[in-house]
């Protein structure tokens, strides 16, 4: 995984046309609502948001290590080498924990199913195999959001945040959150004020449980010996006990 | 015995509350199964687990812990004395661990790949190691409880087969349950920005381990108690006032950890803010532990039946607000929504638990659960163990 593929999004380039809003719908064959989504949904995987006049895009952060893969017990979600986490939807038993855990609260679930599977932004991930860009990328008509490798995507990211001082915040979003992600944002206002998480810790989130994970084998084993130890050694006691009252009684 | 049993079709007001909850927990199971999650409750994206995960899987494995606790006590320590209630708390722990799976049925999305979990491996999920620890602590409770029943069928062989291999079983069990018990605390570890900071911790396995022996040894003593008033038989006052201090140990190391945790994370500017958690974590504080301390610091309520069956559901009420807490009022700030679970959750969850109390019932009055009592502690030398131990009961 030298070098994903990644997203890079300029919110001071948006104007919250929505094209990619639908072209993701189209691309992922979403139905349309008559009400379109603000929020992430089973049939929205990426929305156009606006607040004070600046527009900006949720959709799937697709972690260099994701949460969602870490948790899920039957390994329903991947990281592959080119960039995207996809969902093996085959796998799933419906536990809900990568909806749980998510730090940037994108996985959703077909609530309405009874056969319900988890739902997000898949990076499309079939269209990269074919040799094509995003569906959103491919449908932004002003380059708010553009598609490639991560290190030059970060590269054109440091670059902008240099050439127009005053342009945008000195930060770019994703770089360094939860150990960083394949989707990158940049931004004229703090990400803060946009509703993005900014508490987070720049180490993966799974290494604070794989901390006491890694520990379980050598427990397991550390602790079997020192409780048979235990039984052992008051059992002989016992024995040994009985056995002397017994050659008293004899005596 | 024969005397206290009724008629069983004489309808008394305890099984006309088990036929409503069953009825309306019969409907919710078909809406639950026939329209999907979305429409039996009221979880959602921002909400995913709510009282099914929060009170029959974090509550319903907790107060199961008494299985394990006696196991080790009896088995381990060779403390023979205690054995007159291990029966009953075996068979507690089982139907337990039984009752949290059938609540994770109604809780899974698609329960019938539950399965999955066993062939598609991710040893660095903390619900596959939960899941695992669950699907063999409850084989190993089978097969201590299978004794029971091979008595019962008159079978001697398969009973000796399972008695040769109890010693195993019994430290199989007592690592299986420590791992998760401690591990439904790791779940929330990978959540340090969700949790609410009276919570998350990075000790919360610790906590979680502490409080479920606290409650395993508070449910031994309600245990006791219930079976004294149903069938007559009881644990003897010294043992119960052991299981006391036991008891008491644990909640004074919970409080300590507690405390320095608060401290390390700076969590004192916090307590008193005007929110819905502090006045929850407050409760749960005070019911939990700083009640039960005080109780059980005072000798005589130690040496009363009656003062430890207080401390007792003090107890096991304070450590049922600390999973709620934990699972839905610590995680509603970070989510952004408010969860209460719909009447389907609640109905459900009575459903499970009412049955699991009715076949408990069954059991204890058809099986050799607590006639057996005296037997085995008789044959081999109780006391023995003690004085090796030079564990010093209560002076007498």
């Amino acid at each position: 995984m030298s070098n994903p593929k990644a997203l890079l999004f300029d919110a001071t380039k948006c104007i919250g046309c929505k094209a990619c809003f639908y072209a993701c719908k189209e691309s992922n064959k979403l139905p349309q609502k008559e009400k379109e989504e603000e929020e992430l949904t089973n049939t929205a995987y990426t929305v156009v948001k606006e607040k004070d006049g600046v527009y900006y895009r949720r959709l799937c952060m697709h972690c260099n290590v994701p949460t969602c893969a870490s948790v899920c017990p039957v390994k329903a979600f991947e990281k592959t080498e080119s960039g995207p986490v996809i969902y093996h939807d085959k796998r799933c038993m419906g536990c809900r924990y990568c909806i749980q855990a998510c730090p940037f609260g994108v996985p959703t679930y077909e609530w309405e199913s009874t056969k319900p599977l988890v739902k997000k932004c898949t990076m499309c991930e079939e269209r990269q195999k074919e040799g094509k860009i995003t569906a959103c990328s491919e449908a932004c008509p002003t380059g708010a959001t553009i598609f490639g490798d991560r290190n030059e995507l970060l590269m054109e990211a440091r670059k902008r945040i240099q050439e127009n001082p005053g342009q945008y915040v000195d930060h770019i979003y994703g770089e360094k959150e939860a150990g960083g992600t394949s989707v990158l944002f940049l931004s004229s206002v703090p990400f803060e004020k946009l509703g993005f998480p900014t508490n987070l810790i720049e180490e993966p989130l799974s290494d604070l449980t794989w901390k006491i994970m890694s520990k379980i084998p050598n427990y397991v084993v550390v602790s079997g010996v020192f409780l048979y130890g235990i039984y052992w050694i008051i059992n002989r006691r016992m024995e040994v006990t009985e056995l002397k009252n017994k050659s008293k009684d004899k005596e | 015995m024969e005397t206290k049993i009724q008629s069983p079709f004489k309808l008394t007001f305890w099984k006309g509350v088990l036929i409503i909850i069953w009825i309306l927990g019969i409907i919710a199971t078909i809406i639950r199964f026939s329209k999907g999650l979305g429409a039996s409750t009221n979880l959602s994206d921002r909400f995913p687990w709510g009282l099914w995960i929060g009170f029959d899987l974090l509550c319903g494995v907790g107060l199961a812990a008494g299985g394990f606790t006696l196991a080790t006590i009896v088995y381990i320590f060779h403390l023979k004395r205690f054995y007159p209630i291990l029966r009953p708390t075996i068979l507690t722990a089982f139907l337990g661990y039984i009752m949290v799976i059938f609540a994770l049925l109604f809780d899974l999305g698609q329960p019938w790949r539950i399965w999955h979990m066993i062939i598609y491996w991710n040893p660095h999920s903390v619900l596959f190691e939960v899941g695992w620890c669950v699907m063999l602590y409850t084989t190993v409770l089978a097969l201590e409880f299978s004794p029971i029943v091979f008595e019962w069928l008159g079978w001697d062989k398969p009973k000796k087969w399972i008695h040769s291999l109890i010693i195993p079983l019994v430290i199989a069990g007592v690592i299986l349950s420590t791992l998760h018990q401690s591990s439904l605390g790791s779940l929330y570890l990978i959540m340090p920005e969700k949790l609410y900071p009276f919570w998350y911790s990075s000790i919360i396995p610790f906590l979680f381990f502490l409080s479920a022996f606290a409650v395993g040894c508070a449910m031994v003593i309600f245990e006791s108690h219930l079976s004294y008033r149903a069938f007559g038989h009881r644990l003897k006052m010294d043992l119960l006032a052991d299981i006391g201090r036991v008891m008491l140990v644990t909640l004074v190391v919970y409080a300590i950890l507690k405390i320095q945790d608060f401290s390390g994370r700076g969590v004192w500017s916090v307590i008193f803010l005007n929110r819905p958690e502090t006045y929850l974590f407050w409760l749960e504080a005070l019911v939990g532990v700083i009640v039960p301390v005080i109780m059980l610091s005072i000798r005589k309520i130690r040496l009363s039946e009656r003062g430890l069956y207080y401390v007792a559901i003090c107890t096991i009420t304070g450590f049922l607000l600390n999973r709620l807490n934990v699972a839905v009022t610590g995680m509603e700030a970070s989510s952004g929504v408010h969860y209460f679970p719909s009447w389907m959750e609640i109905s459900i969850t009575l459903t499970i638990v009412a049955t699991g109390f009715f076949v408990f019932s069954l059991a204890t009055r058809y099986l050799p659960i607590f006639e057996h009592a005296g037997e085995e502690s008789e044959s081999e030398s109780p006391e023995l163990a003690e004085e090796i131990l030079n564990v010093d009961v209560m002076p007498k």
